[in-house]
């Protein structure tokens, strides 16, 4: 048993062993601290001077990633949290993103800028969003998020093999779950890189859910007492990568579509699915896709406030509810 | 890293009981929040200014009502000594009713009357440089506090750069704790402050001292130029961080650790002054005790209630 942290720290050792380009860069990273979370602990005792603590300096540290990449090397970039890469907005979306392509002819950045996101944690308002709708449909980037069902190794390679820059969201509250282990009535398979996560012998599911990494646990919960409490079967499709949307398997005659989203609303990464889904279902959906995101407001600091913001395993089961009503 | 030597001698200007009460207050109120973490009562987190009490308390002398005061992560000392209201800010820390703002910004996000906290590192310096700009003239000014670490981030330049520029009254209060969470000044911060703020034609005063008499009269005539003329103004305190970063996550060598402690104001006062500082000291740890009593046995805050 992994826990996600655990995991991702371990995926970071295993590439930058096999990878001598690959550089880490980011507040707080080198031991005995490790960084905030403990994602980065062991790197900087075994890798010198290619782990890096920065100053307070989000903006700078993305450009330096981006520079290092430019030079042929590779970079990860921690950002402490999710929030803070607002500082770091021009160095992505306006250099790193855009350099790929802007100079006429292609130019790799293999850039990764981790971002710890979510809250359920308490932290406040500048401590617990989730920013990744903001960086959606900016040219030459890409977005990722870790999921309990994604080998974390195998989408650091993926990234880098893109060769423009990406973000890679990870959920504080993931961090402390397992690997690969699901709700006991619920198996996961991956399809092409989407895991999907159904009732072991089911037929087709009354609703289909799309979510990100960070909303898996409080979704499988919500399908959990879908099923025992109002008989509804639900299966759930996650997918690594969040954009460009890639294609989701198996829901051409899916009875209902509901993406969750743990974004406030406005703007949302499940609209962009949703907008990804239409043309290809439109005709054999029976009503619009039911799109479930935090409310429109800060995230309080006091968990009883916090938690009326955020989705959560009851407003899911209530909005499927509802759809399938 | 750097470690800037306190004085190990007595403090020289005697306190007025009002100062001892707000270090105290400030002291157990902070001792107060780790012990709620450990029994696992506070959610989220908490960063406490633990031996740089002096600071805030020192300055609130020097502070007028219509004064701004921007704070930042390490805020609760900052607060109370401008507002001794423990009971309020217990409330935001803990969700509860009377809480400052409602449960919504908690420890590190707080707007009460002129007194304004965020999260973000930084950030607050030019919105400190714009309250400034409205207040000149009005002999009011816009006190900022930020750590060493803070120097990280452009908008530290970017304001001070316009402070100068438009001559407004900005005191910048740094407490340069030699250390950014886990990482020592030396490993983030190439040269110096004071030559920082010599760039941008900015007056810089360096504090090593924890003696908050001592400190003001130093203080006193800068700070009065700062409303007067006006201009602004960085004083760098070089003080240390008894605690943790936060919670539990000091990875410090454990000799650092003494050495920090050995600089606390504490002992020295309470040497100076010994029945004294005991009865304040106790009476400051039963207020903090009652009051924790009292906020933990509220009902939840309720949005849109904030007092
Ligand atoms: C923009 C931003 N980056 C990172 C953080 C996380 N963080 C909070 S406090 C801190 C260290 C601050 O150091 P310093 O300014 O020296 O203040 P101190 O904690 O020593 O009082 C960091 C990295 C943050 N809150 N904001
Ligand atoms: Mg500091």
């Amino acid at each position: 048993m992994t826990r996600v942290s655990e995991h991702l720290n371990q995926a970071l050792h295993d590439l930058m062993e096999s990878d001598p380009s690959v550089h880490l860069l980011g507040e707080d990273v080198s031991d005995p601290y490790g960084g905030a979370f403990k994602v980065t602990r062991g790197l900087s005792s075994r890798f010198g001077s290619r782990v890096r603590s920065t100053p307070l300096s989000e903006g700078a540290i993305a450009g330096v990633g981006a520079g290092l990449a430019l030079a042929g090397d590779k970079a990860i970039v921690e950002i402490m949290f999710a929030d803070f890469v607002a500082l770091a907005f021009d160095q992505i979306t306006n250099f790193a993103a855009k350099s790929t392509s802007m100079y006429g002819r292609p130019v790799p950045v293999p850039l990764v800028v981790r971002c710890p996101t979510g809250g359920n944690r308490g932290y406040g308002p500048t401590h617990s969003q989730n920013p990744q709708k903001h960086f959606i449909g900016v040219p030459g980037l890409s977005l990722f998020e870790m999921t309990p069902f994604h080998d974390a190794g195998e989408l650091f390679a993926r990234m880098f093999g893109l060769g423009r820059p990406c973000l890679f969201f990870e959920d504080k509250v993931l961090y402390t779950r397992q690997m690969y282990r699901t709700d006991d009535l619920f198996r996961f398979e991956l399809v092409d890189d989407v895991a999907r996560v159904h009732l072991d012998g089911a037929g087709r599911p009354d609703c289909t859910l799309v979510t990100h990494g960070g909303l898996v646990h409080r979704t499988l919960d919500a399908m959990r007492a879908l099923l025992l409490e109002d008989e509804l079967v639900c299966e759930l499709l996650v997918p690594a990568q969040l954009y460009p949307v890639p294609r989701l398997p198996g829901l051409e005659d899916a009875a209902h579509v509901c993406v969750v989203d743990d974004g406030a609303e406005g703007g949302t990464w499940a609209a962009e699915v949703a907008t990804a889904l239409y043309p290809r279902l439109w005709g054999r959906l029976r009503r619009p896709i039911t799109l479930i995101n935090s409310a429109d407001g800060v995230i309080p600091a006091a968990p009883h406030l916090e938690r009326e913001v955020l989705v959560q395993a009851d407003s899911i089961r209530a909005a499927v509810r509802e759809a399938l009503s | 890293m750097i470690v800037t030597a306190a004085p190990s001698r007595s403090p020289r200007h005697a306190l007025n009981d009002a100062d001892l009460r707000s270090l105290l207050l400030i002291r157990h109120f902070e001792r107060a929040l780790l012990g709620l973490f450990e029994q696992g009562v506070l959610s989220g987190t908490t960063h406490t200014c633990l031996g740089q009490e002096y600071i805030p308390v020192t300055l609130s002398a020097l502070l007028r009502d219509d004064d701004f005061v921007f704070s930042n992560h390490r805020g609760h000392g900052h607060f109370l000594a401008r507002h001794p209201d423990p009971h309020g800010l217990l409330a935001e820390i803990m969700g509860r009713e009377g809480a400052l703002c409602g449960g919504v910004g908690g420890s590190q996000h707080i707007y009460h009357r002129r007194f304004l906290s965020t999260g973000v590192q930084g950030e607050s310096l030019p919105v400190a440089t714009g309250v400034a700009l409205k207040l000149a003239g009005t002999g009011a000014l816009a006190c900022a506090y930020i750590g060493d670490g803070t120097w990280g981030e452009g908008a530290v330049y970017e304001a001070l750069n316009m402070a100068s520029l438009w001559r407004v009254p900005l005191l910048v209060v740094v407490e340069h704790n030699g250390i950014a969470q886990s990482t020592p000044t030396s490993a983030q911060m190439a040269g110096t402050i004071a030559a920082r703020a010599a760039a941008f034609g900015v007056r810089h005063h360096h504090v090593g001292s924890t003696d908050v008499g001592e400190i003001r009269q130093a203080l006193a005539p800068l700070v009065d130029a700062v409303r007067a003329e006006p201009s602004p103004l960085v004083v760098e305190f070089a003080t240390h961080r008894l605690g943790p970063h936060s919670k539990g996550d000091d990875t410090r060598p454990p000799e650092e650790i003494r050495r920090a402690a050995e600089s606390d104001w504490y002992d020295r006062y309470a040497e100076a002054d010994p029945e004294r500082f005991a009865r304040i000291d106790r009476e400051q740890r039963e207020l903090v005790e009652r009051v924790v009593a009292e906020v933990s046995a509220r009902p939840h805050a309720r949005p849109g209630g904030a007092a």
